[in-house]
């Protein structure tokens, strides 16, 4: 039963696949959708059994690669954590391909598409279930594939493939730290198998290693190259690129890959080596810091975009800065709860996103929108419950998820903790900000839409606003009724041996003024928001045009993608011609083969000159040679 | 003795060709011949399939071994198989009948003289990989060049003659040096058979100058950078059954050769060289790959895409580790199935367009989608995505790589980003975009020979991705003896 979990979205994917053309547009739907939401079902009941009767099993499927002491299965481990991710996976999953059927309802290619969801779906749970580092990779590697299928699909357009490249590619560099990491594991331990390798984390907390003439700790080693992989799939600062431009793919792709499951791949796999990731505050304090960072720099830059799903991507981004920073202050337990609570109010606000796009007839610059809330009542009212989730408004989802990370980072106690928690109250509100502006530029103001119609703009068929109403309640309620088991005192009954803590997290409270600054600000976010975004709308303008630089700064996403163009693109196609004009063909051939057979020829064209056929230049030869031996004769 | 099954797979194409050279030519296609060649292939390929069912998988020792006596006191005929060699004689007897079914649209005049170049190549290569005998093996291994050299040469592009001499100059001029190596190993120890040689041994102050005579032509023919530059211009020049015979299996003879006598016969120099090969194991990987990044010719881009992956193979032999070699040996099967399914994917566009240039393409998946398909799939399987062949051999040799020395592991992997950067562009420019040139419009999708060489292809590249079990299996026992066996020969000196 627990392998069809995985299977079943793997046989959908197949039939609509390769049999999508034989079976009809609408059969390939409802088959996909059904399988996956099957296999939804059958991970809740596992969650079920693992909260109730602490189920645990490890399956092996089949062998993979055994190649002298490497020994690889085919697995399928359930543990309090892989369970959790089925059921963020596959029901997020479900209600996408639920919602896809009305959102691509005009599209000339349904099965295809059905079907790279469903192979998305299968290898995400092929990544979460996995009992090794080489099948999490095999997972890893496969849905960023489907990931570049997804935004790639519209091939036509231009901006979609080069998105779609640029998302494939920059993961690439993410999974070379990764994969230099499952190296370095298998050559400390000479295992990759998790169970193995946690057990003798102990006996090489010590060892170092040199690299290049450093010294240093192999564990730090380890714990940084993979996390080198989780900041590549996450799109931590540095390797964030690829994710606002994946928003070319269609918005349930967005919803299911961007928000809710792929990308919060990174954050599995450090919660998941908590066992190794514990013996290194080194690389934690690190996690922190580019966690916190990047929660701090995508806010900034969600603030000013336009585009409806850049800000919901940026927000994304934003938000997985903060499951790192609970996770690199130890709180391994807080950043899987936020990742369980985000994947619903996330999911929920690109889906919502998606009927508004639907709705204007696939506009999504928020400037030309507007005005609308009436037309769209029921997306308007789940958006609503979405942002609210979103930005902690006190019960709601992200209230306990989001503050729980701030508290815990405060109460870690040390410097990168108290400004873990400053920076993430700030970026809360900044959260808070951007998140109003995204609801009031889009449903409030003046209608600014010059190509289509008030009247034409219509609320989205029952199909696509099923899915949002089921994930709405789990953005209301996931918090408040999941927070006992993720994140309460009796969390270490729940995780039992799937994370480890070192040192008991604190369980004392922070003072109360801190408790409430967090939900103050949010609270008064939304007035500000109104009022800047719509009783007075000249005052962003004037501020932006004030401070010129600073707006710049932040529209252009910190110049991140204009400096990698010139650093690494352009550099390497420069050299790349550079090699292979210069290097191969000017010297390689050219003192190569061409030399060598363009001097053979001179040569012999010099030689043939002596055979001119005229005798007396063959006497006359003859004769300078007799004399000069003979001369040689006489002077010896 | 029992039947001499490895002799009769050695001379049945041979057969076959004398066959087809007693049959009269004929303009266009020449279905008879094409059916000669092709059921000569299929039947040595049923043999090869039997050896492998045959095949004991738990020892090391050479089997199906024959012995005759050729030049009393000097040569003997010897061949025989173990683990390593056994992989490389299926690929030939696989590919070759893919090839033979594919020539159809490639060849336009004279195909039964082409058959008969592919099957005395395919007689040859089956030889080197079953001589036993070092100057068997360099008859083989020299004759091989022959019918290449004859498939570019006359069957070639525009630029074909220059091509094919570089191409004979390039190899040759290793391989003189291999055989001035194989007499000096004569008169050193009185024999030339390899088993015999294993026992002996070598002594270590000759090991430095036969180990780099045999490494200048193996360089070659891998080939290693610098000495590469002969290969995109003969995959360029070549018709696609050539481009497909010369990937997938004359690339191989070189680091087949790498294992069995570099590796076996010198391995205190094989140590010593080690250095050597890592840095231009990894120039090949990271410099090459770069290349390709810039081509605009389809096939100049898998074939430097084939240099960089050639690379990784002489990086994992070197390491000395149980994975890296067993990630060469599958490295080598896949490449020889992905770049013989890539070199056939432009083959079929070209045959319709006549163009190998990317710019000429665009938009191809809506007007072929079949072949888009499977187009992908080998794509995928060329940057070594899991599920793949490729990745197993890929992250294999990694893995070893980064037990032997960190910093040639780290250089290498990035080759990996690199690979996918160049190979999914390629996809993008060709497949995916728009549908701008108005002639593609008329393009017709994979007829039903192409279609079934490519899923043969297909087929294998992501069964062995899944479960590549059956080869490491095959191979295992053989690999960890070689390294015990180089172990203790340097520990005894």
């Amino acid at each position: 039963m627990e392998l069809s979990i995985i299977f079943l979205p793997l046989i959908a994917s197949i039939i609509s696949g390769f049999f999508g053309r034989y079976i009809g547009d609408r059969n390939s739907e409802i088959l996909t959708s059904a399988l996956v939401s099957i296999s939804a079902l059958l991970s809740i009941h596992v969650l079920y059994q693992v909260i109730v009767n602490q189920y645990e099993e490890n399956i092996v499927i089949a062998t993979w690669i055994n190649s002298g002491s490497l020994d690889v299965n085919w697995s399928m481990l359930i543990d309090p954590l892989s369970a959790v991710m089925l059921v963020v996976v596959t029901s997020v999953s479900a209600l996408v391909h639920i919602y896809s059927i009305g959102y691509m309802s005009h599209d000339p290619h349904k099965p295809r598409f059905m079907a790279y969801l469903s192979l998305f779906t299968f290898a995400m749970l092929m990544l979460v279930t996995s009992d090794n580092f080489i099948q999490l990779f095999f997972g890893w590697e496969g849905v960023g594939l489907c990931s570049y299928f997804l935004i790639g699909f519209w091939f036509k357009k231009e901006s979609a493939n080069a998105a779609a490249i640029k998302a494939f590619v920059v993961n690439r560099v993410g999974d070379f730290g990764f994969a230099l990491g499952i190296f370095l594991i298998f050559y400390l331990f000479g295992t990759v198998n998790y169970s193995e390798v946690f057990q003798q984390i102990p006996t090489v907390v010590d060892k170092n290693l040199s690299f290049l003439g450093f010294e240093v700790k192999a564990i730090d080693l380890v714990c940084l190259l993979l996390f080198i992989g989780a900041m590549g799939k996450s799109a931590q600062i540095l390797l964030h690129t690829w994710l606002p431009d994946a928003m070319e793919g269609p918005t349930p792709v967005s919803a299911l890959i961007h928000a809710a499951t792929m990308v919060t791949a990174g954050v599995f796999l450090v919660v998941r080596c908590s066992p190794i990731y514990e013996y290194s505050p080194l690389i934690l304090n690190f996690i922190t810091i580019v966690g916190m960072t990047t929660a701090f720099f995508a806010a900034t830059v969600a603030l000013v975009q336009t585009d409806i799903k850049k800000i919901i991507a940026y927000s994304t981004c934003s938000q997985l800065g903060y499951m790192f920073f609970a996770a690199g202050v130890g709180a391994y337990n807080v950043a899987m709860f936020h990742l369980f609570t985000h994947a619903f109010f996330k999911a929920l606000l690109f889906l919502g996103s998606g009927s508004v796009i639907h709705a204007f007839k696939d506009e999504q610059n928020i400037n030309n929108m507007g005005g609308v809330w009436k037309k769209l009542p029921y997306t308007y009212v789940l958006m609503i419950i979405g942002t609210l989730a979103l930005t902690g408004f006190p019960f709601l989802s992200g209230f306990y998820s989001k503050d729980a990370i701030i508290e815990f980072a405060y109460l870690k106690g040390n410097t990168t903790g108290y400004y873990a928690a400053g920076v993430g109250i700030i970026t809360a509100f900044l959260t808070s900000i951007y998140s109003w502006r995204l609801i009031f530029k889009t449903f409030h103001g003046e209608y600014n839409n010059k190509n289509i119609k008030i009247e034409e703009t219509h609320e989205s068929p029952i199909v696509m606003l099923l899915p949002l109403f089921i994930l709405s309640i789990g953005a209301v309620f996931a918090g408040f009724l999941f927070k006992d088991l993720f994140i309460g005192h009796s969390d270490n009954i729940f995780w039992a041996e799937s994370i480890k803590f070192l040192n008991p997290l604190s369980t004392e409270h922070p003072p109360l003024w801190f408790l409430l600054l967090t939900p103050c600000l949010v609270l008064l976010s939304i007035p500000i928001a109104y009022y800047l975004f719509v009783r007075n709308k000249n005052l962003p303008n004037d501020i932006a045009s004030i401070n010129k630089p600073l707006y710049n700064f932040l529209v252009n996403k910190w110049y991140f993608d204009e400096l990698y163009e010139v650093l690494f693109i352009k550099s390497s196609k420069k050299i790349g011609l550079f090699l292979w004009k210069f290097c191969d063909g000017t010297i390689i051939d050219g003192f190569g083969p061409d030399g060598i057979s363009s001097f053979i020829k001179k040569c012999s064209i010099k030689a043939s000159k002596f055979q001119s056929g005229f005798i007396y230049q063959y006497a006359f030869i003859m004769l300078v040679g007799f004399s000069a031996f003979l001369t040689f004769l006489i002077v010896k | 003795m029992n039947f001499p099954i490895l002799s009769s797979l050695i001379l049945l194409p041979i057969i076959g060709a004398l066959f087809l050279f007693f049959t009269k030519d004929k303009e266009g296609n020449n279905l008879t011949a094409k059916y000669v060649a092709l059921f000569t292939t299929i039947v040595n390929f049923l043999i090869s399939i039997y050896l492998w069912i045959a095949f004991e998988q738990s020892t090391s020792n050479f089997q199906f071994i024959e012995d005759r006596i050729w030049i009393e006191g000097f040569i003997n005929y010897k061949v025989g198989i173990d683990g390593i060699s056994i992989l490389f004689v299926i690929l030939t007897t696989f590919i070759t009948p893919l090839c033979v079914i594919s020539v159809n649209n490639s060849v336009k005049n004279r195909l039964r003289d082409f058959l008969i170049a592919i099957l005395i190549m395919e007689s040859f290569m089956i030889g080197v990989f079953c001589a036993l005998d070092l100057v068997v093996f360099y008859l083989f291994f020299e004759a091989g060049l022959i019918p290449m050299f004859l498939i570019i040469g006359i069957w070639g592009g525009t630029r074909r003659v220059y091509s094919a001499f570089k191409f004979f100059l390039y190899t040759l001029l290793g391989s003189v040096l291999m055989l001035v190596a194989i007499i000096s190993i004569y008169w050193i120890t009185g024999t030339t058979d390899v088993v015999r040689l294993y026992e002996i041994g070598i002594d270590v102050k000759y090991q430095n100058l036969l180990w780099l005579a045999f490494f200048s032509s193996f360089a070659v023919k891998t080939p290693m950078w610098p000495v590469h530059t002969w290969l995109p211009d003969a995959h360029v020049e070549a018709p696609t059954a050539g481009s497909v015979l010369l990937a997938a299996i004359l690339l191989k003879m070189a680091g087949y050769g790498f294992i069995r006598f570099s590796l076996g016969l010198f391995p205190v120099a094989s140590e010593t060289f080690t250095p050597l090969i890592y840095v231009l194991s990894v120039i090949a990987i990271i410099f090459t790959s770069l290349i390709a990044l810039m081509q605009e010719d389809m096939k100049k881009l898998i074939a430097y895409s084939s240099v960089a992956h050639m690379g990784f193979v002489t990086l994992g032999i070197f390491t000395l580790q149980q994975q890296g070699i067993e990630g060469s040996i599958i490295q080598m099967i896949s490449h020889g199935l992905v770049s013989a399914a890539l070199f056939l994917t432009v083959g079929v566009v070209y045959d319709r367009m006549h163009s190998r240039l990317i710019s000429t393409y665009g938009g191809l998946v809506s007007v072929i989608p079949k072949y888009s398909i499977l187009f992908m799939i080998f794509a995928l399987a060329s940057l070594g995505l899991p599920g793949t062949s490729g990745f197993i051999g890929e992250f294999l040799i990694l893995m070893g790589a980064f037990k032997d020395n960190f910093l040639v592991a780290v250089i290498a992997s990035l080759g990996v980003i690199l690979g996918a950067a160049y190979m999914l562009w390629l996809y993008k420019r060709v497949v995916f975009g728009k549908l701008i040139n108005e002639d593609l419009k008329k393009i017709v999708d994979l007829n039903r020979s192409e279609y079934f060489v490519l899923s043969c292809l297909a087929a294998p590249i992501l069964f062995y991705g899944f479960y590549p079990d059956p080869l490491i299996n095959t191979i295992e026992v053989s690999v960890s003896d070689l390294i015990s066996m180089h172990e203790t020969n340097l520990a005894s000196k």
